[in-house]
């Protein structure tokens, strides 16, 4: 059986990180662009959990709790902005945010 | 000096008092808002302003007790140098205009509410830890902490459109910071620590192509940690590429936020910019260069080319930021490609630094003069708003045509003087192409900067009624244009303050990296 080594985190990690960027880029609805945000976050976390265990020492646990509450405090200030434009009655948070006339 | 060892010392909390000291007032800010009534609201950008002038005396103070190598705080995460120090004066001027801009603004706008100012300061906090650190870990949660509470400035009107605007600024921010952390987190897998000091270590043995590592700067891990690394601060300072959420969000947001955004928030990005690529990632150098010269080319060609088309004065001077963004690259390069001490590296580095200066002061100025023109329910943030602005206000139209001369690059302003360091250090690089293309985009410059200019003087306004410019306004504009002419004419203060940063700049690159 194959131990699981440093590698494989970090291979699962790298497919998490490509998965975000591709669905920020890619989908236009509110919400996935939020759980796409996460999944970028949660792949760098991946990361820095795989290598604080290779290198036997503390600092990237460290980094991966700050990266979790930052990402926590991003995901309040996003959702707080999208229900300032959510609240009119034809939108859910399911709307694109792509098709505005304000392209840029 | 403590080692990790120990408990933290007074010093540590010394070194961060100025970040203690406002966030401190922000909170106050804070809950002194929910106490006052209407009419008192002036009180917040009152309570922000003197902010700002405690934490440049507390700036000072540390200053005047500073070793020339600077101090190490927090388990060596915090960096208290003059490269620091520097930054944090310049984000407390600039933060200190924008103030008085956004009083302004928001008593216009009818929101004038407190949150305003703390998101304001919050994101100075995280300025200074991201100017101070040394510690990936310290910058990043700097850097989140500025981005945060800029979305909040950006969204602060909640019209739809104009949250629509702030949500897609927030999504490509949290995007870059997750490529950018990403990056870094490659980067403590290949140094195992979290210190810019361990990965420039890292960094130098890789360059003597260490066998037993098996790794050198073209291995394609590194070039993904260090590209992902450089995406995260190229989107930050705006940069070519990544420029296309700037425009939109800079004309959505609040004039007075979009002044904050497009100057203090830039000159943090730059200063963590430089601190990592010229720090932690110095001995890299030879990959990142020819990014960076295609950033750089491509910002300028962007920035320019796109400013001829705008008809929305906010929208030109986003398109002008990345114009000067690709100047300063240039001085980046000139830093990148020459040896540490030389010539061309003190040129290029106090190309960039006084470059930084000098863009703060006129694009914080013209934002200012846009500024006045919000008036009742007129929005004035076309160009046309500007045409015949000499009849209506006459002052403000000189004053506006020394920030467009500045921005344009002409003796003798500001501007000038920071196009001319930064040329210079690329004639001693021996870069004359890069220098032929940047003084080409220069003429782009000239025209469009100068377009709105004659239209503030020769044509005729169709609102004929004299502009009335509040205090504050007025001496934000003042101050900015007195300062954009001082420094143009008489550079020696200037100069000596840039040298002074740099003497521990180059100390500090030429001896062992500290810990």
């Amino acid at each position: 059986m194959l131990p699981i080594a440093t590698f494989h985190y970090l291979a699962v990690a790298a497919a998490l990180f490509v998965l975000g960027v591709v669905g920020v880029l890619t989908r236009r609805s509110v919400l996935v662009s939020l759980l796409s945000i996460e999944l970028i976050l949660n792949a760098a976390n991946l990361n820095l959990l795989a290598f604080s265990h290779m290198w036997g020492n503390l600092y990237g646990q460290v980094f991966a709790i700050f990266v979790t509450v930052i990402a926590a405090a991003q995901v309040i200030v996003g959702l707080g902005i999208a229900i300032a434009f959510l609240r009119s009655p034809n939108t859910s948070l399911r709307t694109s945010i792509g098709t505005s006339p304000d392209q840029t | 000096m403590n080692n990790g060892v120990h408990g933290l010392s007074i010093t540590d909390y010394l070194l961060m008092l100025p970040m203690l000291e406002l966030a401190i007032f922000a909170l106050g800010i804070l809950l002194i808002d929910l106490m006052i009534p209407r009419r008192w609201k002036w009180l917040n950008a009152a309570g922000a302003l003197a902010g700002t002038l405690f934490a440049a005396a507390c700036v000072w103070r540390i200053q005047s007790a500073l070793p020339p190598r600077g101090l190490l705080g927090f388990y060596n995460s915090l960096l208290v140098d003059r490269f620091a120090i520097y930054f944090w004066y310049l984000f407390l001027a600039g933060t200190a205009i924008s103030i008085l801009i956004s009083a302004v603004y928001l008593h216009v706008e009818d929101e004038h509410r407190g949150e305003y100012y703390a998101a304001m300061l919050l994101s100075v906090v995280g300025m200074m830890c991201m100017a101070a650190g040394i510690d990936v870990v310290l910058m990043f949660v700097g850097l989140q902490l500025m981005v945060v509470s800029l979305y909040v400035l950006v969204g602060f009107l909640r019209r739809e459109r104009r949250s629509k605007s702030a949500f897609k600024y927030m999504l490509h921010g949290a995007l870059s910071s997750g490529i950018f952390v990403y990056g870094l987190s490659l980067f403590y897998g290949f140094s195992g620590g979290t210190n810019l000091a361990t990965i420039a270590r890292w960094s130098s043995g890789l360059n003597a192509q260490n066998p037993v590592a098996g790794m050198n700067p073209h291995n394609p891990v590194v070039m993904i940690a260090l590209f992902a690394t450089m995406t995260g601060l190229l989107f930050e300072i705006g940069a070519a590429p990544f420029h296309r959420r700037i425009a939109g969000a800079y004309e959505h947001a609040p004039t007075s936020a979009a002044a904050f955004l497009s100057v203090v928030a830039m000159l943090a990005a730059w200063a963590l910019l430089l601190r990592v690529l010229l720090y932690g990632l110095w001995s890299l150098r030879l990959v990142y260069i020819p990014v960076l010269i295609f950033v750089a080319i491509a910002s300028l060609t962007v920035g320019n080319i796109a400013a001829l088309f705008q008809t929305n004065t906010k929208r030109l001077l986003a398109c002008s930021s990345i114009a000067h963004v690709g100047y300063m690259l240039l001085g980046l390069v000139a830093v990148g490609t020459s040896q540490i001490g030389s010539a061309g590296f003190v040129e290029g580095f106090k190309g960039v630094l006084i470059y930084l200066i000098a863009y703060t002061l006129m694009n914080l100025g013209a934002f200012a003069v846009i500024t006045s023109l919000r008036q009742g329910d007129v929005i004035g943030d076309q160009v046309d708003g500007l045409a015949g602005l000499y009849r209506r206000a006459p002052l403000e139209a000189v004053l506006m045509l020394l920030f467009l001369l500045s921005l344009a690059g002409i003796p003798p302003t500001a501007g000038f003087l920071g196009k001319y360091y930064v040329f210079q250090s690329l004639f001693e690089g021996k870069h004359y192409a890069l220098a032929a293309v940047g003084l080409v985009y220069s003429l782009f410059g000239l025209y469009f900067y100068l377009k709105i200019a004659y239209g503030m003087f020769k044509r005729v306004p169709k609102d004929t009624v004299r502009l009335r410019v509040d205090t504050a306004l007025r001496c934000a504009i003042g101050v900015t244009a007195l300062a954009t002419l001082v420094i143009g004419i008489y550079p020696t203060p200037v100069v000596n303050a840039v040298n002074w940063t740099l003497a521990i700049q180059q100390s500090r690159h030429a001896s062992a990296v500290p810990k």
